[in-house]
Protein backbone atom coordinates (compact mmCIF):
# COMPACT_ATOMS: atom_id res chain seq x y z
CA UNK A 1 0.00 0.00 0.00
CA UNK A 2 1.94 3.07 -1.12
CA UNK A 3 -0.42 5.69 -0.42
CA UNK A 4 -3.21 5.86 3.03
CA UNK A 5 -6.46 5.50 2.41
CA UNK A 6 -9.03 7.69 4.02
CA UNK A 7 -11.97 7.18 4.90
CA UNK A 8 -14.74 9.98 6.29
CA UNK A 9 -18.15 9.33 8.99
CA UNK A 10 -20.93 11.22 10.45
CA UNK A 11 -22.42 9.70 13.58
CA UNK A 12 -25.83 10.70 13.96
CA UNK A 13 -26.53 12.28 18.05
CA UNK A 14 -29.95 11.21 17.75
CA UNK A 15 -30.05 7.01 16.79
CA UNK A 16 -28.48 4.84 19.23
CA UNK A 17 -29.81 1.82 17.45
CA UNK A 18 -27.35 3.35 14.58
CA UNK A 19 -24.46 3.75 16.71
CA UNK A 20 -21.62 0.89 15.00
CA UNK A 21 -22.86 1.43 11.57
CA UNK A 22 -19.45 3.31 10.96
CA UNK A 23 -17.44 1.07 13.00
CA UNK A 24 -18.78 -2.16 11.30
CA UNK A 25 -17.78 -0.82 7.67
CA UNK A 26 -14.22 -0.18 8.43
CA UNK A 27 -14.10 -3.35 9.93
CA UNK A 28 -14.84 -4.43 6.58
CA UNK A 29 -13.00 -2.54 4.17
CA UNK A 30 -9.90 -4.05 6.97
CA UNK A 31 -10.72 -7.32 6.01
CA UNK A 32 -11.11 -6.77 2.28
CA UNK A 33 -7.34 -5.27 2.86
CA UNK A 34 -6.10 -7.99 4.38
CA UNK A 35 -5.01 -6.33 7.82
CA UNK A 36 -4.11 -9.17 10.93
CA UNK A 37 -7.36 -10.27 12.46
CA UNK A 38 -5.99 -8.95 15.74
CA UNK A 39 -5.44 -5.48 14.25
CA UNK A 40 -8.93 -5.44 12.91
CA UNK A 41 -10.18 -6.37 16.20
CA UNK A 42 -8.44 -3.55 18.06
CA UNK A 43 -9.86 -0.92 15.53
CA UNK A 44 -12.86 -2.26 15.48
CA UNK A 45 -13.76 -2.30 19.15
CA UNK A 46 -11.89 0.86 19.86
CA UNK A 47 -14.00 2.33 17.31
CA UNK A 48 -17.10 1.00 18.31
CA UNK A 49 -16.35 2.05 21.95
CA UNK A 50 -15.92 6.10 20.35
CA UNK A 51 -18.92 5.81 18.48
CA UNK A 52 -21.31 5.00 21.06
CA UNK A 53 -19.47 7.26 23.58
CA UNK A 54 -20.40 10.28 21.05
CA UNK A 55 -24.27 8.91 20.87
CA UNK A 56 -24.00 8.90 24.52
CA UNK A 57 -22.91 11.96 25.91
CA UNK A 58 -22.16 14.47 23.23
CA UNK A 59 -25.32 14.03 20.08
CA UNK A 60 -23.13 12.71 18.01
CA UNK A 61 -19.65 13.69 15.95
CA UNK A 62 -17.28 12.61 13.32
CA UNK A 63 -14.87 10.23 12.88
CA UNK A 64 -11.82 9.64 10.27
CA UNK A 65 -9.91 7.01 9.70
CA UNK A 66 -6.35 6.66 7.76
CA UNK A 67 -5.17 3.72 6.62
CA UNK A 68 -1.56 3.83 6.34
CA UNK A 69 1.32 0.84 5.39
CA UNK A 70 2.19 0.16 9.35
CA UNK A 71 -0.84 1.54 10.82
CA UNK A 72 -4.69 2.63 11.24
CA UNK A 73 -4.98 6.22 12.77
CA UNK A 74 -8.55 7.10 13.83
CA UNK A 75 -9.85 10.43 15.03
CA UNK A 76 -13.00 10.72 16.93
CA UNK A 77 -13.98 14.54 17.18
CA UNK A 78 -17.38 15.50 19.12
CA UNK A 79 -18.80 19.17 19.93
CA UNK A 80 -20.42 18.05 23.20
CA UNK A 81 -20.39 19.31 26.30
CA UNK A 82 -16.33 18.17 27.34
CA UNK A 83 -15.05 15.93 29.87
CA UNK A 84 -14.86 17.67 33.41
CA UNK A 85 -11.93 15.25 34.49
CA UNK A 86 -10.05 13.22 32.04
CA UNK A 87 -8.05 10.74 34.97
CA UNK A 88 -11.70 10.35 36.57
CA UNK A 89 -13.12 9.16 32.96
CA UNK A 90 -10.05 6.88 32.20
CA UNK A 91 -10.84 5.26 35.44
CA UNK A 92 -12.31 1.61 34.89
CA UNK A 93 -15.93 1.60 36.03
CA UNK A 94 -16.50 5.56 36.25
CA UNK A 95 -19.59 6.66 34.30
CA UNK A 96 -21.64 9.76 34.21
CA UNK A 97 -24.40 7.71 31.59
CA UNK A 98 -27.46 8.05 32.44
CA UNK A 99 -29.35 4.86 33.84
CA UNK A 100 -31.88 4.66 30.30
CA UNK A 101 -28.19 3.77 28.58
CA UNK A 102 -27.25 1.38 31.19
CA UNK A 103 -30.58 -0.67 30.55
CA UNK A 104 -29.03 -0.75 26.71
CA UNK A 105 -25.97 -2.43 27.75
CA UNK A 106 -23.35 0.58 28.05
CA UNK A 107 -22.52 2.61 30.80
CA UNK A 108 -20.48 0.45 32.00
CA UNK A 109 -17.42 3.42 32.91
CA UNK A 110 -15.80 0.66 30.48
CA UNK A 111 -15.87 3.08 27.27
CA UNK A 112 -12.29 5.04 27.77
CA UNK A 113 -10.39 2.45 29.21
CA UNK A 114 -11.52 -0.10 26.53
CA UNK A 115 -10.47 2.22 24.11
CA UNK A 116 -6.87 3.00 25.22
CA UNK A 117 -6.71 -0.74 26.13
CA UNK A 118 -7.36 -1.96 22.24
CA UNK A 119 -4.72 1.26 20.42
CA UNK A 120 -1.25 1.64 20.37
CA UNK A 121 -1.47 5.08 21.18
CA UNK A 122 -4.30 7.22 22.29
CA UNK A 123 -4.48 11.10 23.03
CA UNK A 124 -7.70 12.72 24.57
CA UNK A 125 -8.20 16.78 23.56
CA UNK A 126 -11.36 17.79 25.74
CA UNK A 127 -12.42 21.57 26.41
CA UNK A 128 -15.60 22.00 28.77
CA UNK A 129 -18.18 23.49 26.62
CA UNK A 130 -16.44 22.86 22.98
CA UNK A 131 -16.11 19.35 22.78
CA UNK A 132 -13.84 16.30 22.70
CA UNK A 133 -11.21 14.75 20.33
CA UNK A 134 -9.74 11.50 20.97
CA UNK A 135 -6.49 10.73 18.54
CA UNK A 136 -6.17 6.70 18.58
CA UNK A 137 -3.75 4.68 16.20
CA UNK A 138 -3.23 0.47 16.14
CA UNK A 139 -0.17 -0.41 14.37
CA UNK A 140 -0.35 -3.35 11.50
CA UNK A 141 1.81 -6.27 12.50
CA UNK B 1 -17.80 -28.31 20.71
CA UNK B 2 -20.03 -27.21 17.63
CA UNK B 3 -23.40 -24.16 17.54
CA UNK B 4 -25.63 -27.88 17.11
CA UNK B 5 -24.20 -28.73 20.25
CA UNK B 6 -25.01 -25.58 22.00
CA UNK B 7 -28.19 -25.86 21.42
CA UNK B 8 -29.18 -29.41 22.14
CA UNK B 9 -27.31 -28.50 25.66
CA UNK B 10 -30.02 -25.59 26.11
CA UNK B 11 -32.81 -26.86 24.40
CA UNK B 12 -32.67 -23.54 22.30
CA UNK B 13 -34.57 -22.75 19.42
CA UNK B 14 -32.87 -21.31 16.16
CA UNK B 15 -33.54 -17.93 15.30
CA UNK B 16 -31.50 -17.61 12.28
CA UNK B 17 -28.34 -18.99 10.08
CA UNK B 18 -29.09 -22.71 10.42
CA UNK B 19 -26.61 -23.28 7.63
CA UNK B 20 -24.20 -22.65 10.36
CA UNK B 21 -24.76 -24.94 12.87
CA UNK B 22 -21.73 -26.71 12.38
CA UNK B 23 -19.07 -24.25 13.46
CA UNK B 24 -17.03 -25.20 16.22
CA UNK B 25 -16.96 -22.64 19.34
CA UNK B 26 -14.67 -23.10 22.14
CA UNK B 27 -14.78 -20.50 24.55
CA UNK B 28 -17.98 -18.02 25.67
CA UNK B 29 -19.40 -14.74 27.87
CA UNK B 30 -22.28 -14.14 28.96
CA UNK B 31 -23.19 -10.85 29.64
CA UNK B 32 -26.15 -8.08 29.45
CA UNK B 33 -23.76 -5.18 29.90
CA UNK B 34 -22.06 -4.74 26.42
CA UNK B 35 -19.00 -2.86 27.47
CA UNK B 36 -17.95 -5.48 30.09
CA UNK B 37 -18.27 -8.28 26.66
CA UNK B 38 -15.92 -5.33 24.78
CA UNK B 39 -13.43 -5.24 27.54
CA UNK B 40 -12.89 -8.21 29.07
CA UNK B 41 -12.84 -11.30 26.79
CA UNK B 42 -10.76 -12.82 23.94
CA UNK B 43 -11.19 -15.17 21.23
CA UNK B 44 -14.94 -15.66 22.41
CA UNK B 45 -17.04 -17.09 20.06
CA UNK B 46 -20.28 -17.64 21.77
CA UNK B 47 -22.48 -14.50 23.45
CA UNK B 48 -24.80 -15.28 26.10
CA UNK B 49 -27.36 -12.03 27.32
CA UNK B 50 -30.54 -11.46 27.76
CA UNK B 51 -30.25 -7.34 26.32
CA UNK B 52 -32.67 -7.54 23.52
CA UNK B 53 -31.18 -4.25 20.77
CA UNK B 54 -29.49 -4.09 17.77
CA UNK B 55 -25.93 -3.14 19.97
CA UNK B 56 -26.01 -6.87 21.01
CA UNK B 57 -25.38 -7.76 16.96
CA UNK B 58 -22.81 -4.86 16.59
CA UNK B 59 -21.14 -6.07 19.95
CA UNK B 60 -20.93 -9.89 18.89
CA UNK B 61 -19.33 -8.25 15.42
CA UNK B 62 -16.82 -6.41 16.59
CA UNK B 63 -15.79 -9.13 18.68
CA UNK B 64 -16.30 -11.93 15.61
CA UNK B 65 -18.93 -13.70 17.51
CA UNK B 66 -20.93 -16.77 15.60
CA UNK B 67 -23.27 -16.97 17.86
CA UNK B 68 -25.56 -15.38 19.86
CA UNK B 69 -27.87 -17.20 22.65
CA UNK B 70 -31.12 -15.11 24.35
CA UNK B 71 -31.84 -16.27 27.66
CA UNK B 72 -35.01 -15.91 30.08
CA UNK B 73 -36.93 -16.40 26.83
CA UNK B 74 -35.66 -13.02 25.72
CA UNK B 75 -36.23 -12.78 22.17
CA UNK B 76 -34.48 -10.70 19.16
CA UNK B 77 -36.56 -8.09 17.01
CA UNK B 78 -36.74 -8.42 13.07
CA UNK B 79 -34.31 -6.05 12.06
CA UNK B 80 -31.54 -7.78 14.74
CA UNK B 81 -32.16 -11.11 13.12
CA UNK B 82 -31.81 -9.37 9.33
CA UNK B 83 -28.46 -7.63 10.80
CA UNK B 84 -27.47 -11.42 12.41
CA UNK B 85 -28.50 -13.10 8.72
CA UNK B 86 -25.92 -10.14 7.40
CA UNK B 87 -23.08 -11.11 9.32
CA UNK B 88 -23.10 -14.97 8.92
CA UNK B 89 -24.38 -15.60 12.93
CA UNK B 90 -26.79 -18.24 14.34
CA UNK B 91 -29.45 -16.83 16.78
CA UNK B 92 -31.19 -18.68 19.47
CA UNK B 93 -33.37 -18.60 22.46
CA UNK B 94 -33.69 -20.99 25.19
CA UNK B 95 -36.14 -20.45 28.14
CA UNK B 96 -33.10 -21.18 30.58
CA UNK B 97 -31.84 -18.58 32.79
CA UNK B 98 -28.20 -16.70 32.19
CA UNK B 99 -27.07 -19.34 35.42
CA UNK B 100 -28.28 -22.15 34.24
CA UNK B 101 -27.38 -21.84 30.49
CA UNK B 102 -23.82 -21.18 31.60
CA UNK B 103 -23.38 -23.67 34.26
CA UNK B 104 -24.80 -25.99 31.57
CA UNK B 105 -22.30 -25.22 28.89
CA UNK B 106 -19.39 -24.82 31.35
CA UNK B 107 -20.50 -28.15 32.67
CA UNK B 108 -20.25 -29.69 28.81
CA UNK B 109 -16.76 -28.78 28.96
CA UNK B 110 -17.15 -24.85 27.10
CA UNK B 111 -14.75 -21.94 28.96
CA UNK B 112 -14.57 -17.97 29.11
CA UNK B 113 -12.84 -16.46 26.51
CA UNK B 114 -9.76 -15.43 29.07
CA UNK B 115 -9.19 -19.60 29.83
CA UNK B 116 -10.00 -18.84 33.66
Amino acid sequence: MSESIKLHYVVPGDDFTRAGAASGDVKRTLKQLGISPNAIRNVAIAMYEGEINMVIHAGGGEIDVEITEDKINMVLADQGPGIADVSLAMKEGYSTAPDNIRSLGFGAGMGLPNMKKYSDSFEIETELGVGTTLKLSVNIE
Amino acid sequence: MTVNDIKEILQAEIICRDDLMDRAVNSACGSDMMSDVLAFVKEQAVLLTGLVNPQVVRTAEMMDMHCIVFVRGKRPTLDMIEMAEDRDMVMLCTELEMFTSCGRLYEKGLRGGSGK
